[in-house]
C-alpha cells in the first residue's frame, strides 16, 4: 500500500482531510508519553483482569506466590486510576493544544511534565507495594485494612501530580482568554477546563483522606483512624471520579465525532451547560455508594439520592444532542425518510464505530446506574456482581472503547503517520470483539449479581451451598468474556505500537478532527465562562449535602475509631 | 437560552418522570418505612467482645415468630454462624465488627448490610419461604473473605 493512496484517512465516507496543522514535537512528545504510560498500565491491568476472570470461573488456580486479592488490587488501581488518568490528561492536552493557538505555552509544558513525573513516581511506588503483597487493599483501600505507607504516599503523588497537570491546562486557557478578549473560548478547551475543575474539586476529598488520615496512621503517628469518616471522604471523591472518566468521552462525542461524520456541532451553548451541570451534581452525591451503611442518617442519604438523580438532565441533553447531530449530518448528505440518515454514517470508520458502540452500550448501562442509586433498590444489588457488571458497561465499555476510538487517529496524528486501511480494519475487529466480550461478561455479571453472587470475592462454593453452586454456570460465561476482552486488548496494543512506530510516515498528517459549530446556533452566554460562580455554587451544594453528616462523623469518640489491621 | 422544541418535550417528559420516581422513593422510605440498613449507634471495635449485647452473640426470642439476632461479623466468620427459625419469622439484625469492614448479605433476600467497625448496623427482615439461606460477606475483608459465611435455616 502506498502512503499516498491513503493519505487522507477517512473510511466509508468519513471525512478527515490531510492538514497542514502538526503538533510541535515537544507537545507531541508530552502527549505520547502520557499515552504510552497509560497503555503499559492497560496491559498489566488487563493481564490481572484475565487471571481474575479465569480464577473466578474455576478454570485455573493461582500459584501460591500470587493472591487473588493482589491481582484485584492491581486490576483496579492500574485500570480505574492509572490508565484512565494518564490517557485522559494526554487526550485533553491534545485538544487544548489544537484549539488554543496550536501550541502549549512553555510554562504550561513544564507544569505538565512535573505532573507526569509525579504521577509516574507515585504509580511505581504503589505498584511495588502491590507486587510485594503489602497493599492488597483494593483500589478503594478501605480502612482499617492497612497497606504499606508507600502505597498511600504513592497515591498522594498521583493526586498531586494530576493537579500539576490540570494547572497546565488552566494556564493555556487563561492565556488564550487574555489574548482573545471578547471571544468565546473553543468548545474543546472549555470542556477540558470543566473536566479538570471537576477533578480538582473531587480529589480534594480523597487527598484529605489520604494525607490527613491514612498516611499518618500507616506511619504509626496516629494509633487509630475514624473509619466511617474515611469512607465518606473516599466516596465524596469516588462518585465524581466516574464523571472524570466519562466527560472526556463526552468531549469526543460532542466535539470530535461531528467532524468525522461530516456534521456540525449541534449547539455551542448546550454542551457547555451540560458540563456545568456535571460539575454541580457529581460531587454532593457520594452517599449513594453508602446507602446500606451505619453512621449516616436516612435523611442525608435520601437528600444525596435526589441530588444524584439530577444527572438525568445532562444525560438526556447529551443523548438528544448526539443523536440530533447524527441525524442532521445524515440529512445534509441527502438522506431520505425517517431513518435514512443512519445509513449515511461512516460505520466502516473505527473512529466513528468505536464511540458509537460505546454510546449504545451507555443506554442500558445508565439505566442500571439509576437502579444502583435508587435508595431502596440498592439493597438488591449492593456489592453483588451486578455492580461490577455496571462499571464494566460504563467505564470499561462506554469510556474505554471511546478511548480506543480516539487512539486510532490521535497516535498517527502525533507521530505524523497514517491510519492505514489495514489498521482501521483491525480497529473495527478489535472494537466488535470488545463489545462481544463485554456483553458476555457485563450482562452475565448483572444477572448473576441479581441472584446474589458477591463482587470482589475469590472463587468459592461456600461449602457447596446450593445457592452458590447455582451461580457457577454464569461464572463460566464471564470467564469466556474475560478471555475475549484480553484478546481485544492485545489487538489494540498491537495496533497502537504499529501506529506509533511502523505505520507509513507522511508529511501531511490527517487533520485533528474538531467539529465546526453550526453557525445558526446562538452565542453562548458569558455567564457560562464565569468559573468562580460555578465553583461557588458547587461549594454551596457540597456544604448543604455534606457539612452536617461529616460534622456528625467527626464527633464520634476516639474509642470507636479503629487500630490498623492486616488480614491478607 | 433557547432549546429546540423537541428537546423541550424530551426534557420535560424526563423531568416529570424523575419527579414521580423520586416522590415514590420518598413515600416508600419515609411513609412506609422501607429504608436501607444503617443506624447511628456507635461502639468501641476492640471492646466488642466485652460490650453487651455483642459479648454474647446469638438469636433471642422477642415474641412469637419474632427474633433478635445479635451478631458479630469478624475475620472470617459470622457469630452466630447458624440460626434456625420457623417460616414467617421476623428477625431484627444487630450487627457489628470487631476488626475490619465487612458486608452481611443473605442471598435471595433484601438483607444487605455494611458492617463498619465502630458502628452498629440494624435491619429487619421477615423470612416467609422455608429454605437454607446463605449468609455471606460481600465487602472485601482479607485473604479469607470468600470463605466467610453463615446459614439461616427457615423451617
Ligand atoms: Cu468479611
Amino acid at each position: 500500500m502506498s502512503a499516498a493512496k491513503h493519505k487522507n484517512a477517512g473510511f466509508d465516507g468519513a471525512v478527515i482531510p490531510a492538514s497542514s496543522f502538526a503538533f510541535d514535537v515537544k507537545d507531541a512528545n508530552l502527549i505520547l508519553a502520557h499515552l504510552i504510560f497509560s497503555f503499559i498500565a492497560l496491559f498489566l491491568g488487563a493481564l490481572a483482569g484475565l487471571l481474575q476472570a479465569l480464577v473466578r470461573a474455576g478454570y485455573i488456580v493461582l500459584p501460591p506466590m500470587l493472591d487473588y486479592y493482589q491481582l484485584l488490587t492491581a486490576h483496579g488501581v492500574l485500570l480505574a486510576l492509572v490508565f484512565t488518568t494518564f490517557f485522559i490528561i494526554g487526550f485533553l492536552y491534545s485538544g487544548v493544544v489544537k484549539t488554543l493557538d496550536g501550541k502549549m505555552l512553555a510554562s504550561a509544558r513544564s507544569w505538565a511534565w512535573w505532573g507526569f513525573y509525579l504521577m509516574l513516581a507515585g504509580t511505581i511506588m504503589a505498584a511495588i507495594t502491590i507486587l510485594t503483597n503489602d497493599a492488597s487493599v483494593l483500589y478503594t483501600f478501605y480502612a482499617p485494612l492497612q497497606a504499606s505507607p508507600w502505597f498511600y504516599i504513592g497515591l498522594v503523588l498521583v493526586i498531586v501530580g494530576s493537579w500539576f497537570s490540570s494547572i497546565a491546562i488552566f494556564i493555556n486557557y487563561a492565556y488564550w482568554r487574555r489574548t482573545h478578549k471578547g471571544e468565546v473560548s473553543p468548545l474543546f478547551a472549555y470542556m477540558a477546563v470543566a473536566t479538570m475543575i471537576l477533578w480538582i474539586i473531587a480529589t480534594i476529598g480523597v487527598a484529605v483522606e489520604v494525607i490527613f488520615q491514612l498516611v499518618p496512621w500507616s506511619l504509626g503517628w496516629t494509633p487509630r483512624i475514624n473509619v466511617a469518616l474515611s469512607r465518606a471522604l473516599f466516596w465524596y471523591f469516588g462518585h465524581p471520579l466516574v464523571y472524570f472518566w466519562l466527560l472526556p468521552a463526552y468531549i469526543y462525542w460532542y466535539v470530535n465525532v461531528p467532524r468525522i461524520i461530516k456534521g456540525k456541532v449541534f449547539s455551542n451553548t448546550l454542551p457547555r451547560l451540560t458540563f456545568i451541570l456535571f460539575i454541580l451534581y457529581s460531587v454532593p452525591v457520594g452517599f449513594h455508594h453508602q446507602l446500606n451503611e451505619p453512621g449516616i442518617s436516612n435523611f442525608w442519604k435520601f437528600l444525596q439520592v435526589v441530588l444524584t438523580m439530577i444527572v438525568v438532565f445532562p444525560s438526556l441533553m447529551t443523548a438528544f444532542a448526539i443523536i440530533g447531530t447524527f441525524e442532521l449530518a445524515g440529512r445534509s448528505q441527502g438522506a431520505k425518510g425517517r431513518f435514512g440518515w443512519i445509513r449515511k454514517l461512516p460505520w466502516g470508520d473505527v473512529r466513528f464505530l468505536a464511540p458509537v458502540l460505546s454510546m449504545l452500550m451507555f443506554i442500558p448501562a445508565g439505566a442500571g446506574g439509576i437502579v444502583n442509586a435508587s435508595y431502596q433498590m440498592n439493597q438488591v444489588v449492593h456489592n453483588t456482581l451486578w455492580v461490577t457488571g455496571h462499571f464494566h458497561l460504563t467505564l470499561a465499555t462506554s469510556v474505554v472503547l471511546t478511548f480506543f476510538g480516539i487512539s486510532y487517529w490521535l497516535i498517527p496524528v502525533l507521530t505524523r503517520r497514517t491510519l492505514t486501511p489495514g489498521a482501521n480494519k483491525l480497529g473495527i475487529v478489535q472494537s466488535v470483539l470488545w463489545i462481544a466480550g463485554m456483553l458476555l461478561l457485563g450482562i452475565t455479571m448483572h444477572i448473576v449479581g441479581l441472584m446474589g453472587e458477591p463482587r470482589r470475592s475469590s472463587f468459592s462454593t461456600y461449602n457447596d451451598h446450593a445457592t452458590a453452586l447455582s451461580w457457577l454456570p454464569y461464572m463460566y460465561v464471564i470467564g469466556i468474556g474475560g478471555v475475549l476482552l484480553f484478546i481485544s486488548v492485545m489487538l489494540f496494543l498491537f495496533a497502537a505500537v504499529y501506529l506509533m512506530y511502523y505505520a507509513p510516515r507522511t508529511d501531511q498528517p490527517a487533520e485533528y478532527p474538531i467539529g465546526e459549530v453550526d453557525e445558526s446556533t446562538q452565542h453562548p452566554p458569558l455567564i457560562l465562562e464565569r468559573w468562580s460562580l460555578w465553583i461557588a455554587v458547587t461549594v454551596v451544594l457540597v456544604l448543604v449535602a455534606y457539612a452536617v453528616p461529616i460534622w456528625h462523623l467527626m464527633q464520634t469518640p476516639l474509642a470507636t475509631w479503629s487500630p490498623p489491621v492486616r488480614t491478607w | 437560552m433557547e432549546l429546540p422544541r423537541y428537546e423541550k418535550i424530551w426534557l420535560i417528559t424526563g423531568s416529570i418522570t424523575l419527579v414521580i420516581f423520586l416522590v415514590l422513593l420518598g413515600i416508600m422510605g419515609f411513609a412506609m418505612g422501607f429504608n436501607p440498613s444503617g443506624h447511628m449507634k456507635t461502639i468501641a471495635p476492640d471492646q466488642v467482645g466485652a460490650t453487651p449485647p455483642f459479648d454474647k452473640p446469638g438469636l433471642f426470642t422477642v415474641a412469637d415468630k419474632e427474633y433478635r439476632a445479635v451478631m458479630q461479623a469478624k475475620v472470617f466468620a459470622f457469630l452466630p454462624g447458624e440460626m434456625t427459625i420457623p417460616a414467617g419469622s421476623k428477625i431484627h439484625f444487630e450487627v457489628t465488627s470487631p476488626d475490619v469492614v465487612h458486608g452481611m448479605y443473605i442471598a435471595g433476600t433484601n438483607v444487605n448490610m455494611m458492617i463498619v467497625p465502630g458502628h452498629i448496623s440494624e435491619f429487619t427482615h421477615t423470612f416467609n419461604k422455608p429454605g437454607d439461606y446463605l449468609i455471606l460477606c460481600n465487602e472485601y475483608c482479607g485473604s479469607g473473605h470468600h470463605l466467610m459465611l453463615g446459614r439461616i435455616i427457615v423451617q
